[in-house]
């Protein structure tokens, strides 16, 4: 009996002991995971769209509560003055969803420019939306808050040959980001006051 | 039979160097080698993980119930490769993407198990110390010399850098899962044959 006892309190020292520290250092680490995370998972695409911008667009970020998903923005600051943000928005593809981060500037509407952030499409085919600046350089300039299409569908986005899919899902994803920049935009304004 | 502490230490890096001498925690030795940066990444893990956990074995070896001694072991061995697991995500995010799976799997290496089980559970907290750092120092030692090895015939580079003329055709063989079995099977040979003199 004692010595099942002692196994017991043995046992159930040591692993809240032991889950008091993991919690410790998950809290003193997690900001800076989340960070990492977006440095390397979707800072490439924001730093492509957000291109000569004075600030670094992955510290200044804030969140807006988007029905039930929080969605995060990324602030680009273009000569001393913080006009745009890039964000992203959900489009399926060949392969299943993709993310496409989108900037715009809130001044004019304007989209600023398009990266692929996550996709599983094939290699060397559907892939070339996130590799093929001629691809993703289309969407520059375009008004945020029309839907946009490939050619066959009426649009004026020139879809990747042999790749009509995922240009398509591109196109959805960045209408996707147009119309949660549509719905948010009043609240977008107001947040981004705050960097400068 | 009692050895000096330089012998605790010195046992790892040659007489019972894991993978070759002891042939455990074969896993990661196969699977991470494909370069050097990987392999040391590895390797300091491995370090930390068990030089923590022998500290730990070490100190609650009086307390421990020798039934349940396992149980304990395992939740010590997690509780530090979570450490590391985190640690690595916050500062060395590359590192974990391509280590991935292997460093959650730390917990069942059979090296760090084995020495709480075979050293830290029997010995003072010191010696337990030395012994971990000697061991994972080996085991750290093997990943890079195999991985020198794949990285510089499957991809002519060390570390990243080029170490041939760019009209070396690169041996991607090595870099292939078969790769790692061939190499550490000629390597555990020539370890055998230098110890068999």
């Amino acid at each position: 009996m004692r010595e099942i006892i002692k196994m017991i309190v043995v046992l159930t020292v040591l692993s809240s002991f032991s889950g008091g520290l993991l919690a410790a250092i998950r809290g003193g680490t997690k900001d800076k995971i989340e960070y990492q995370q977006l440095v390397f998972v979707k800072g490439p695409a924001i730093r492509g769209i957000l291109e000569g911008c004075s600030n670094d667009p992955i510290v200044d970020r804030f969140k807006i509560k988007d029905g039930e998903i929080e969605r995060s923005f990324f602030v680009g600051v273009f000569d001393g003055k913080a006009n745009t943000v890039a964000f992203e928005g959900i489009g399926k593809g060949f392969g299943g969803d993709m993310g496409l981060m989108v900037g715009v500037n809130i001044d004019d509407d304007k989209i600023v420019g398009m990266g692929v952030t996550t996709h599983s499409e094939t290699p060397g085919i559907g892939s070339k939306a996130k590799t093929d600046p001629k691809f993703s350089n289309q969407f520059k300039g375009l008004a945020a808050i029309e839907p946009c299409k490939v050619k066959p569908d009426g649009g004026e986005i020139d879809a990747i040959s042999g790749a009509t899919v995922t240009s398509r899902g591109v196109c959805v994803g960045v209408t996707d980001a147009t119309n949660i920049y549509k719905r948010l935009k009043p609240q977008v304004a107001e947040k981004i006051k705050e960097f400068k | 039979m009692a050895k000096t502490i330089t012998q605790e230490f010195v046992k790892g890096l040659w007489d019972e160097i894991p993978p070759f001498r002891l042939v455990l925690g074969l896993c990661p030795t196969l699977a991470v080698t494909k370069s050097v940066e990987n392999g040391l990444g590895m390797g300091v893990a491995v370090i930390f993980v068990l030089v923590c956990s022998n500290i730990l074995v070490s100190l609650l070896r009086n307390i421990i119930p020798p039934k349940v001694r396992i149980a304990c072991f395992i939740v010590i061995i997690a509780t530090f490769v979570i450490v590391v697991e985190l640690v690595m995500q916050a500062y060395a995010y590359p590192l974990f993407l391509t280590l991935g799976i292997f460093i959650p799997l730390i917990v069942v290496n059979c090296i760090v198990l084995g020495r709480a089980e075979a050293f830290a559970y029997k010995n003072g907290v010191v010696r337990s110390i030395v012994d971990g750092l000697g061991m994972g120092t080996g085991f750290t030692i093997s990943l890079v010399a195999i991985s020198a090895l794949r990285e510089v015939l499957g991809n002519g580079t060390f570390y990243g850098m080029s170490v041939f003329p760019p009209a070396f055709q690169p041996f991607t063989f090595m870099i292939e899962a078969p790769g790692a079995f061939v190499c550490l099977g000629l390597m555990l040979c020539m370890m055998n044959l230098a110890g068999n003199k």
